[in-house]
């Protein structure tokens, strides 16, 4: 039979203690509850807005968006939507992607996109807004 | 990524068949998992037929009929058959559970055995426990205090104190939970697992304990303890009938209420 590969002699004790706790990760989680709780409003507002106008035209959209009422309720959920996004895409990789470069590397990419889209989509409400 | 199937090595075949004993009129199958570090050859599946007439009532039972009168090469741990030292525990038709308290009635067709899941397996049904023990030890599972006892007596809890103990000094450490859990399966080296993370919270609510924010400080850790993702299947496995996933909630709000 193939001899056994023994990659490191530290004790189990050791091992599992690794580099101790990184004192965070609160602060994630309660932003994955919050986030989650305000989307289900604004979620339902939007979608019940989106609903109400099927065939308004160019002049009707924008001029709804510009409202400052919907223009406040579509930043918050622009905000929300996207931190809950990056948050929860994050658990994903934390989970599945093995390597601390891989890691790394896709965290920051995901992150990377979801700002600047969450960015690009905040600017198209704040131009027709103001 | 996260491995999700077998290495060639570790796929199981087919393995032999021990025909129950002529006359035997109520027969039941026994197929479990089969591994000998020394044979190097892959994992097989052996079949043995029990006549039931002829048995104990639980999976238990039937796994010592196999071991003392059909095949003594089969491997397993077992003590107080009675679902208090947490042994026996192991896969039996898909559901972690100890074998002493498992009812062999209560499994439709084929009673499917195998090693507690995710596991280093040491031979057969015998899964390497190491790494959760250690896992055990640094959570340091006992009293710490700097208060001395009472000089003439014990420390004292108000009834409602101790009552805050019930459905955690139940758990008897078999682990069905921690090896039921997917987020222990992939991030099992730095996920704590709902069994360790019981015996924490066990130490966090005690009165009698003075390091509780020690405690939760040496939590509070993205993999540590944020990798549950309330997946449940501790709770739904748990022979004793506890709650992980409840306690590994309470140790999260308190986490929260402590930020202020």
């Amino acid at each position: 039979m193939a001899e056994p590969t023994i990659r490191t002699l530290r004790s189990p004790l050791g091992r599992v203690r690794g580099l101790g706790s990184a004192k965070g990760g609160t602060h994630h989680w309660w932003m994955q509850r919050v986030t989650s709780i305000a989307l289900l409003p604004l979620t339902i507002w939007l979608i019940f807005s989106l609903a109400r106008m099927p065939d308004s035209t160019w002049q009707e959209a924008t001029a709804w968006i510009g409202r400052p009422f919907n223009a406040v309720l579509l930043l918050a959920f622009l905000a929300a939507a996207f931190h809950h996004a990056a948050n929860g895409l994050q658990e994903v990789i934390e989970d599945y992607v093995r390597g601390e470069m891989a890691r790394v590397g896709t965290l920051l990419a995901v992150k990377g996109v979801c700002a600047l889209l969450w960015i690009a989509s905040t600017l198209a409400v704040l131009r027709i807004a103001i | 990524m996260a491995t999700f199937t077998l290495p060639k090595n570790s796929t199981i075949g087919e393995g032999k068949t021990y025909r129950a004993p002529a006359g035997a009129k109520n027969v039941k199958s026994f197929k479990i998992y089969r591994w000998d570090p020394d044979a190097g050859a892959n994992p097989r599946t052996d079949t043995y037929e029990i006549d039931l007439d002829q048995c104990g009532p639980m999976v238990l039972d039937a796994l010592i009929k196999i071991k003392n009168e059909v095949d003594t090469t089969l491997t397993f741990r077992r003590s107080c058959r009675e679902g208090i030292c947490g042994s026996c525990a192991m896969n039996i038709d898909g559901l972690n559970h100890l074998a002493c308290l498992k009812p062999i009635e209560e499994v439709k067709g084929d009673v499917r055995i195998s090693p507690l899941p995710h596991m280093p397996v040491v031979k057969d049904l015998v899964p390497d426990l190491s790494q959760i023990y250690a896992q055990l030890r640094s959570i340091e599972p006992w009293l710490k205090s700097e208060t001395p006892p009472p000089p003439d007596g014990e420390r004292l809890q108000s009834k409602e104190e101790r009552a805050k103990l019930d459905g955690l000094w139940e758990c008897i450490l078999c682990f069905c939970c921690s090896t039921a859990c997917p987020s222990y399966w992939w991030n099992g080296d730095r996920y704590l697992g709902p069994a360790v993370l019981l015996q924490a919270y066990r130490w966090i609510s005690d009165s009698r304990d003075e390091a509780t924010g020690e405690r939760l400080d040496a939590l509070e850790d993205p993999f540590k303890l944020y990798r549950c993702h309330t997946i449940m299947n501790c709770t739904r496995t748990c022979p004793k009938g506890l709650n992980p996933a409840q306690a590994i909630g309470e140790i999260k709000k308190l986490m929260v209420e402590r930020q202020g």
